[in-house]
């Protein structure tokens, strides 16, 4: 419990190493741990970003998606209406050409019937004179009852 | 300890409690006397702390910190927030925190030899021829009131520097009880003993708490040198283990507290050179 100089020398001490400690330890620790505290709240900042970015990305992917399957199926029905239309404008084009078909085959059919009826008609018109002739022979003069035979012509 | 027999308990305590000194002191103050163990200890515990902390600042990064690194910044972190807490001055602060943070290491390591067996370093020392070795220097009254008086002249220095001489000196008078030229003395008086309370406790503190654990310690070996192959000695040595188990365990606690306590008051102490009454 003795008081000497022993005192002195560590108060000389005291003050030799709080110097060093000042000059040498406390700054590059305070330097790294502020560093680190600007790292970490830039990484908070980034982490909040990057999720309000997935947030939008995720939003942005929603809309595109429900824009497609809109856009397809417009297309769809696009498609399925102008098939249709192509369907019934074929079927149209089809009834119209058989009904013109019948039409012409029914033409021609009348015109041959015509014909036919007509030859037929000339031989009956001709057997008839024919057989007149062979039996009133010398009463029936052609040239003189041609109007009459005419006229017999066109109620056959 | 030129006898031959084995020392009694209380020339074991008395060797154990005298310090190595450059020569005998004569009376109660004797400034030509060093304490050569303590000195020794103390700077050289001064040193490694701090360039431990050096080397570890050297090497420091701002990203994942090693354990060695991560240990010395919550050190340092807690010191900082203390000082930011106690001392307002950002300017004052640039020393003092270090200042503080010194303080703490080293205080804690110089108890810390208390944890160190009392006989280990005395007996090593003995092999070598020095005879007499205190390894605990915060048991040094000396060493303490070292301190506390460098705290002192920091508390000086800052009020001088902060409120101005002219202005320290008539807080000296007028402070605590008023400007009444009757008072003055009074008030001068009053700021002596606050300053020498202050110092002295601040000193008395460290050094009752690590002489008195030193000397259970002694007491605790004591115990444990007892054993000389009967029962009843053979008790005594089981209860040196478990005193001495039970008293270090408790010591960590102690050697912290004590650091920290210090390391506080110098803040507080240096805090409030800062403030005009």
């Amino acid at each position: 419990m003795n008081l000497n100089a022993t005192l002195f020398a560590q108060l000389v001490v005291f003050f030799i190493l709080a110097w060093f400690t000042m000059k040498f330890v406390w700054p590059p620790i305070m330097k790294a741990l502020d560093e680190r505290a600007a790292k970490i709240a830039d990484g908070l900042a980034a982490a909040d970003k990057a999720k309000s970015d997935l947030q939008l990305a995720e939003r942005r992917a929603t809309d595109e998606l429900r824009k497609a399957r809109e856009t397809s199926n417009e297309l769809r029905a696009g498609a399925e209406r102008q098939g249709a239309q192509i369907l019934e404008e074929a079927r149209a084009e089809a009834a119209r050409i058989v009904a013109a078909a019948r039409t012409a085959a029914e033409g021609e059919a009348e015109v041959a019937a015509q014909r036919a009826r007509e030859a037929l008609r000339d031989q009956v018109a001709a057997l008839a004179v024919a057989g007149a002739e062979k039996i009133l022979r010398k009463e029936i003069d052609a040239a003189r009852h041609a109007d009459l035979l005419t006229q017999l012509k066109a109620e056959l | 300890m030129a006898t031959e027999h084995a020392p009694t308990a209380s020339e074991y305590i008395v060797h154990h409690l005298t310090f190595l000194t450059n020569h005998k002191q004569e009376g109660l103050v004797d400034w030509s006397v060093f304490h050569l163990d303590s000195l020794f200890f103390s700077v050289g515990l001064g040193l490694l702390a701090v360039f431990v902390m050096a080397r570890i600042a050297a090497r420091a990064t701002s990203g994942v910190p090693g354990r060695l690194q991560a240990a010395i910044e919550i050190i340092v972190e807690m010191v900082s927030d203390q000082a930011k807490g106690i001392v307002h001055s950002p300017e004052s602060r640039q020393f003092v925190a270090p200042l503080a943070l010194t303080v703490f290491v080293w205080i804690f390591l110089m108890n810390a030899m208390d944890l160190l067996p009392v006989d280990l370093l005395p007996m090593i020392a003995g092999a070598m021829g020095i005879h007499y070795l205190r390894v605990v220097p915060s048991a040094d009254l000396n060493a303490t009131l070292g301190m506390s008086s460098a705290v002192l002249l920091l508390c000086l220095y800052y009020s001088v520097k902060i409120k101005g001489f002219g202005h320290w000196i008539h807080e000296l008078f007028t402070a605590p009880f008023g400007a009444h030229p009757l008072l003055w003395p009074i008030n001068f008086a009053m700021q002596l003993i606050e300053f020498v309370a202050k110092t002295v406790s601040h000193g008395m503190r460290l050094f009752g708490n690590m002489y008195a654990g030193e000397l259970i310690f002694m007491l605790i070996a004591l115990m444990g040198a007892a054993w000389a192959g009967t029962f009843g000695s053979g008790l005594l040595w089981l209860g040196g283990v478990i005193a001495g188990t039970i008293w270090a365990i408790f010591h960590i606690l102690i050697i912290t507290l004590q650091a920290f306590i210090f390391m506080m008051l110098t803040l507080v102490y240096i805090g409030q050179a800062h403030e005009s009454h």
